[in-house]
């Protein structure tokens, strides 16, 4: 009997409220401090003119936000970031599934392919863009070189030196920056459809065509769905390579939300028009997950 | 003609054989069963006449034409998978269209095919829903419909009643049966179930480690088992396997009777069986236990519901089977021969 009462007893630890409380405390702490904080700062901030020269909270209501709206650089660098977001992932999209599809076949050498095309993931962003810069530099570029021995140009090209060209770049090396973590998720969709599917188009007379635009696509479009969740948001909130390959030039060219910010905010001193800009980045990312996401949820239950 | 032939085929996975030298040839409009335990390669073989797997070495011949090396979408076969393996994205009438569709057959055309698919498996009213919208037996009629739907020259069943519950499985193993009577293509059937396989083949091939062991009717290969693995592999209890010498007989658990019983055929090998369990099945009574003079193996006597015969545990008994029903192997292949003379 006392045995069995003593075992009733209960201990702190065996209430899930306790434990969960303490196991969610340092993502929570480090949220708040790193992420909910600035947060709130900027919102503070993009509502006063405050700079560099004149630390001083003086609310100005929404007179900040309207200064940086009558920017033409800011609305260059608004339609900027939705474009390049959408041609570089439709570029994500594409490149994507086409190596998800090689990456699942069985081939001699398959882990050093699988290895070479998640190099561009694993290297550090600014690093890989340093690459790039040298890459597509205006004198030395071993693209031109190549292009020059083949013959397609006579002349070096100015690859982030015109406005068309730099933009050009851009989006190809947010592209490629983001091709393989989408790689990675598509081919773990791929994986995840049963092979007797597979079998059963074979049997039933479908060709590699008809099996990957109305068997695989169809099964796929949940996951690429949400590769391209993380895509637009990769790309849309990431200021090193824009900022590393061009600063937002040929004259504000390549320009978008987050390089403006910096440059705006840190970089001019204008730290209350720094954090409005930033902000717009806000319902913008919101507004494109809420919208993939119910993409995703509608694929999933039909 | 046969519609199926397959000669000296065999599949290497790496170092292991999966199918070794195998020689079948169905006959037109037959119910064909590959039989074996998991491993045995009877799906290995399926795939390959489909055209899944390409055979390492031999030949398959599907009406007289040689099609090794053609994709599946050429041979004109239609295969029912496990799972079914059913469109997920597509609705019923879109599943049923999918190889219509591949053959480029116009949409009118199309319709009016699918239309007859599904009323000749009483599907009519499920055309426009999903598959996860249906039952196991619905799914396995959608699966049948759209092997059905292109007219092949053989159907090939993987194991497609092993995803239903038992009392559905009944049900729809009748189903399947109806159909491939009502419409007379040939079918080859592959299953581990030695139930389905007695009630379903025409012709059961039995299969081991890669190899036919028999090839025969449902009756053949239970009453006359070409090996000691076929003998022991049908049946539930198994065959008994005793040992002399220099041979092995058997003899199936229902032909061990008491020899107090009226027996019909007086020439019949009187056995002392001792009895140290009996379990009461109600429709029959298993009795387990070990024959004198062979104490180190186990046997099992079935005595049907209707004999009524008291029988006591730990106890011997005078027991006989009838010389006729005993089987004869040999020792070391496990081959049958012919009768011997018991010691």
């Amino acid at each position: 009997m006392t045995a069995l009462a003593q075992d009733r007893r209960r201990y702190l630890t065996d209430h899930p409220g306790f434990l969960a409380g303490l196991f969610m405390s340092p993502a929570v702490l480090y949220i708040l401090a790193l992420v909910g904080f600035p947060f709130v700062l900027a919102i503070v901030y993009s509502f006063t003119d405050i700079s560099t020269g004149n630390p001083q909270l003086d609310f100005v209501g929404w007179e900040t936000f309207r200064r940086v709206i009558a920017d033409p650089v800011f609305r260059q660098s608004l339609w900027n970031t939705f474009r390049f977001a959408v041609i570089a992932n439709v570029l994500v999209v594409v490149f994507a599934t086409a190596l998800a599809e090689v990456l699942t076949r069985d081939f001699k050498g398959k882990w050093l392919v699988r290895f070479l095309i998640l190099l561009p993931w694993v290297a550090p962003v600014s690093l890989a863009t340093v690459t790039w810069l040298w890459t597509l530099d205006s004198i030395f570029s071993p693209v031109d070189w190549v292009l020059r021995q083949v013959g397609l140009i006579t002349e070096n090209m100015y690859w982030l030196g015109l406005p068309d060209l730099a933009r050009t770049s851009v989006v190809a090396v947010q592209a490629w920056r983001v091709i393989p973590l989408a790689a990675v998720i598509v081919m773990a969709g791929l994986t995840a459809i049963p092979t007797e599917i597979n079998d059963a188009v074979a049997v039933d007379g479908a060709g590699t065509w008809r099996r990957i635009f109305q068997v695989t696509i169809p099964l796929l479009a949940p996951i690429i769905a949400v590769a391209v969740l993380f895509g637009v948001i990769l790309t849309i909130s990431d200021m090193s390579v824009v900022y590393v390959l061009t600063r937002g030039g040929p004259t504000n060219s390549t320009q978008v939300l987050s390089t403006w910010a910096f440059i705006k905010g840190i970089e001019g001193g204008a730290l209350g028009q720094g954090a409005a800009v930033a902000l717009f980045l806000l319902p913008v990312l919101v507004g494109i997950t809420a919208v993939v996401l119910r993409l995703a949820r509608r694929r999933e239950v039909m | 003609m046969a519609v199926v032939e397959v000669r000296d085929l065999t599949k290497h996975f790496g170092d292991v054989v999966a199918v070794d030298g195998v020689d079948l040839k169905s006959e037109e409009g037959e119910f064909l069963v590959l039989l074996g335990p998991s491993g045995c390669g009877k799906t290995t073989l399926l795939r390959m006449i489909a055209g899944l797997e390409q055979p390492t070495l031999g030949e398959i011949f599907l009406g007289g034409e040689n099609v090794i090396g053609l994709p599946p979408r050429a041979r004109r076969v239609a295969m029912v998978f496990q799972s079914y393996a059913l469109y997920p994205h597509m609705t019923v009438a879109g599943n049923i269209a999918f190889p219509l569709k591949s053959q480029g057959i116009a949409p009118e055309e199309r319709s009016k095919k699918v239309a007859w698919a599904a009323s000749l498996f009483g599907i009519d009213h499920l055309l426009s829903r999903r598959p996860r919208q249906l039952s196991g037996g619905e799914r396995q009629r959608v699966a049948l419909a759209r092997a059905l739907v292109r007219e092949p020259t053989v159907f090939l069943l993987d194991e497609p009643l092993s995803n239903l519950d038992a009392k559905l499985r009944a049900a729809a193993r009748d189903d399947l049966m109806e159909f491939q009577r009502g419409i007379g293509t040939t079918a080859i059937y592959v299953t581990h179930d030695q139930v389905e396989a007695m009630g379903m083949g025409d012709r059961i091939a039995v299969m081991n480690r890669g190899k036919i062991r028999q090839l025969g009717t449902p009756e053949e290969v239970y009453h006359h088992p070409a090996d000691t693995f076929v003998a022991t592999f049908l049946g539930s209890p198994p065959m008994n396997m005793l040992e002399t010498s220099d041979f092995l007989f058997g003899f199936r658990p229902e032909q061990l009777l008491p020899d107090s019983l009226d027996h019909e055929n007086g020439d019949r090998a009187p056995f002392t069986f001792h009895v140290n369990r009996v379990e009461y099945l109600g429709s029959e009574r298993y009795l387990y236990g070990h024959i004198r003079e062979h104490d180190e193996t186990k046997v099992i006597a079935m005595l049907p519901a209707t004999v009524s015969l008291p029988v006591e545990a730990d106890r011997d008994h005078k027991f006989s089977v009838a010389r006729a029903q005993i089987r004869f192997f040999d020792r070391d292949s496990g081959l049958k021969i012919p009768p011997r003379e018991l010691p």
